[in-house]
């Protein structure tokens, strides 16, 4: 007894701190900002009742909130895209192998250090959707090289404008999955290439069979993290636009809602992000337990 | 032994770092000689107003200790959001600023302000504010604020350069929508590509309430508010079909511009028109302006004889702490030497109708003489006419329309809108 309690004690005491404070501030509060979306606080007045999911229903039931998910859905598609597509480019360039690596990965890195807030005041001049005259940014860059015909609405394009808000993003982003899949790349033990090579498979044969399979693990790490991160954008679209209907997402939704005070509408849609989050995140908890286990 | 010492020390530390996070205001509620004010006045002209404001509370109240509750940023939305904690704590501020009218619903319902009705009737308030300002301010039968400084949201401020070179006389405001459509077509005939210059959503809302009180007229436009006047009215449709031609001669990067880089490009001379609250004043004085002649301003075509008013306002919290001296300073603020220092500052002009009008600059002299002879209407885009909630929904309704220019979405979404906030 008294040697079971020496076991398993002095680990329980330390970590109890964040057990706690966990349990409080995150798994606590996300407790209450359920049963505060599933009540009928919808204004500064004290909930009074229990109202199911009715606010659930309501919020489906929106066009606004259907049309900012097809807004998040956009901005995702082509946030992940940017990013692994640009990610994987410029790792398989470095690792082909380039003078100076060093200075080409941080150059890569580098925007990622920026946070959202600040890259976002600069974007939002260099995406400004006024032409001609008035252009400015990468509109005025274009009319400059006389590339007119290259002179867009950037984010200001009725459907595809969520895809302009992903280009900062992908800019800051593309860097870090570069990163990951070059570890990945390099991970990849040079006897396999050769061993391959000896057996007479061609280039795309090399990549298909024996570096793709080897890199599936880190594309799945890079797609949660860029995934999630998408999810979740809020800071990017207020620096740019502000909270406005054009590039109104569920986070951006959600502060509305919060800042006429209707707490209930505003919990109900963090809830629904959170369990979007969940949807990518739990799977992969899920996948790399079970991993670790097979290795353990 | 040494465990449980940890244990405490860990508690202490957390308790520290729970009471660093929790702010000590310095009010009182023992003290009554203190009052807490509660705005968003924290750079600017505004600061400068409330300094004002406060410079005359210390003198008419020299016993008085004055203490600033005010929190910055986000035009007023940070400050919106500190001020619902502390009032869902039951600490509420004495007095508090908020916009005059609708967007006082949510405060009033939740059962945190008082009713100043007879605050009004001992200071004699109702006879030196319009009857149509009280009117738009009272609640069933019930005052709960008391305006600080009046804005008007009707006026276009039009560049007179432009419009004389496309042949327009630039003193002559349209008589209505239409003739100002065929004065914009003009322009852009002779080579102003955006003639009006137009802002993000609130600034969007702003001219389609113009366009409203323009074709439905002051009291249809009310009756929008009270139930009176159906949303579906042919009016409104009407409206929504000039907002949409309006459109047609802005800048197509609308959606991006805050209200003083819109007011920017009527400055700028790539612009004739632009429709903006009389905060936008001061744009034009730094310019270096001066009204009637690089620049004029008139009433939006069609709203001639209507004032569209938007007001900052304080109120009196329930369980204010101090509220005696609360009452002292909602006194100052109703007084008409408080309304004349702190509107000089800030730019705007007093809701009392014995104003001085040679006390104040050009442009504020006509909006005095139009506060004291038009019909007041509630803004819509400043809080005055609906409540937060639904004042948003309508927002959305034509920022959509600004991206998809879909009229009978907006009419549904209107409709809608009008359906959820007086279902």
């Amino acid at each position: 007894m008294k040697k079971g309690y020496k076991n398993w004690g002095p680990p329980l005491l330390l970590i109890s701190p964040t057990i706690i404070v966990l349990g409080i501030f995150v798994y606590g509060l996300i407790g209450a900002n359920i049963s505060v979306s599933l009540s009928n606080r919808n204004s500064l007045v004290p909930a009074t009742e229990f109202v199911g999911l009715d606010n659930y229903i309501a919020l489906f039931g929106e066009e606004r909130f259907i049309h900012s998910l097809q807004n998040l859905g956009i901005f995702t598609l082509f946030f992940i895209g940017g990013t692994m597509i640009f990610g994987f480019l410029w790792a398989w360039m470095l690792d082909k192998g380039v003078t100076a690596e060093g200075v080409f990965r941080s150059v890569f890195l580098f925007p990622m250090a920026i946070s959202f807030v600040a890259s976002g005041v600069v974007w939002r001049w260099l995406l400004n959707s006024a032409e001609g005259d008035r252009a400015s940014g990468l509109n005025r860059v274009f009319e400059n090289l006389g590339l007119d015909f290259l002179q867009n609405s950037w984010w200001n394009d009725p459907t595809w404008g969520m895809a302009a808000i992903a280009l900062p993003a992908i800019w800051q982003l593309a860097g870090y999955v570069m990163a990951l899949f070059l570890s990945g790349f390099r991970g990849i033990p040079e006897e396999l290439r050769e061993a391959a090579r000896m057996d007479g498979a061609t280039e795309w044969k090399l990549y298909r069979y024996v570096i793709f399979p080897q890199l599936s693990p880190v594309a799945l790490s890079a797609l949660i993290i860029v995934g999630h991160m998408s999810l979740k954008v809020f800071d990017l679209i207020m620096a740019i636009t502000k909270s406005i209907y054009q590039t109104e997402v569920p986070a951006t939704y959600l502060w509305v809602a919060l800042t006429s005070n209707d707490y209930a509408k505003s919990a109900t849609i963090a809830t629904i992000l959170l369990l979007f989050v969940a949807v990518v995140i739990v799977p992969y908890l899920i996948y790399t337990a079970r991993a670790e286990k097979r290795q353990g | 032994m040494r465990k449980p010492l940890s244990i405490i020390a860990g508690a202490v530390a957390l308790g520290l770092v729970l009471a660093g996070c929790s702010s000590t205001p310095s009010s009182d509620p023992d003290n009554a000689d203190q009052v807490e004010v509660f705005t968003w006045w924290a750079s600017g002209s505004e600061k400068v107003g409330l300094d004002a404001l406060v410079t005359v509370f210390e003198e008419q109240n020299p016993d008085i200790e004055f203490i600033n509750a005010s929190v910055a940023g986000g035009a007023g939305s940070n400050a919106k959001a500190a001020l619902a904690s502390r009032l869902e704590s039951n600490d509420p501020p004495d007095t508090f600023q908020a916009h005059a009218g609708a967007e006082l619903t949510d405060y009033i319902n939740a059962g945190q302000l008082q009713d100043l009705s007879s605050f009004y009737q001992e200071n004699g308030l109702t006879d030196v504010f319009p009857e149509s300002l009280i009117e738009r301010i009272t609640v069933d039968g019930a005052i709960y604020s008391v305006p600080s400084n009046i804005h008007r949201a009707n006026v276009v401020w039009a560049n007179t350069q432009v419009l004389e070179d496309a042949g327009i006389d630039p003193m002559a405001a349209p008589a209505d929508i239409d003739a100002w459509l065929v004065d914009l077509k003009k322009l852009k005939d002779a080579g102003v590509e955006t003639p009006l210059a137009l802002g993000t959503e609130w600034t969007q809302m702003q001219l389609f309430e113009n366009v409203l009180i323009a074709d439905l007229g002051a009291e249809g436009y009310s009756g929008l508010w009270t139930g009176d006047t159906a949303w579906d009215d042919a009016g409104v449709e009407t409206a929504i079909g000039h907002y949409g031609d309006l459109l047609e001669y802005t800048n197509s990067d609308f959606a991006g511009l805050d209200w003083d880089a819109a007011t920017q490009i009527v400055l700028d001379g790539n612009a004739a028109y632009n429709v903006m609250g009389d905060w936008a004043e001061s744009a034009f004085q730094q310019a270096g302006w001066t009204y009637d002649n690089e620049y004029t301003t008139w009433a939006t075509p069609g709203t001639d004889g209507v004032f569209d008013f938007l007001a900052d306002s304080f109120t009196l919290s329930v369980g204010a702490p101090h509220e005696a001296a609360a009452i002292d300073w909602l006194t100052t603020i109703s007084s008409a030497e408080g309304q004349k220092a702190f509107n000089l500052a800030k730019g705007s002009i007093p809701a009392r109708t014995d104003t001085v009008a040679a006390d104040y600059p050009a442009y504020q002299q006509t909006a005095i003489t139009s506060f004291g002879e038009d019909t007041v209407v509630s803004s819509l885009a400043h809080g005055a006419a609906a409540s937060i909630a639904w004042s948003g929904d309508i927002s959305s309704a034509i920022g959509k329309f600004g991206a998809d220019r879909d009229a009978a979405s907006l009419l549904s979404g209107l409709v809608a809108a009008a359906d959820k906030a007086q279902g």
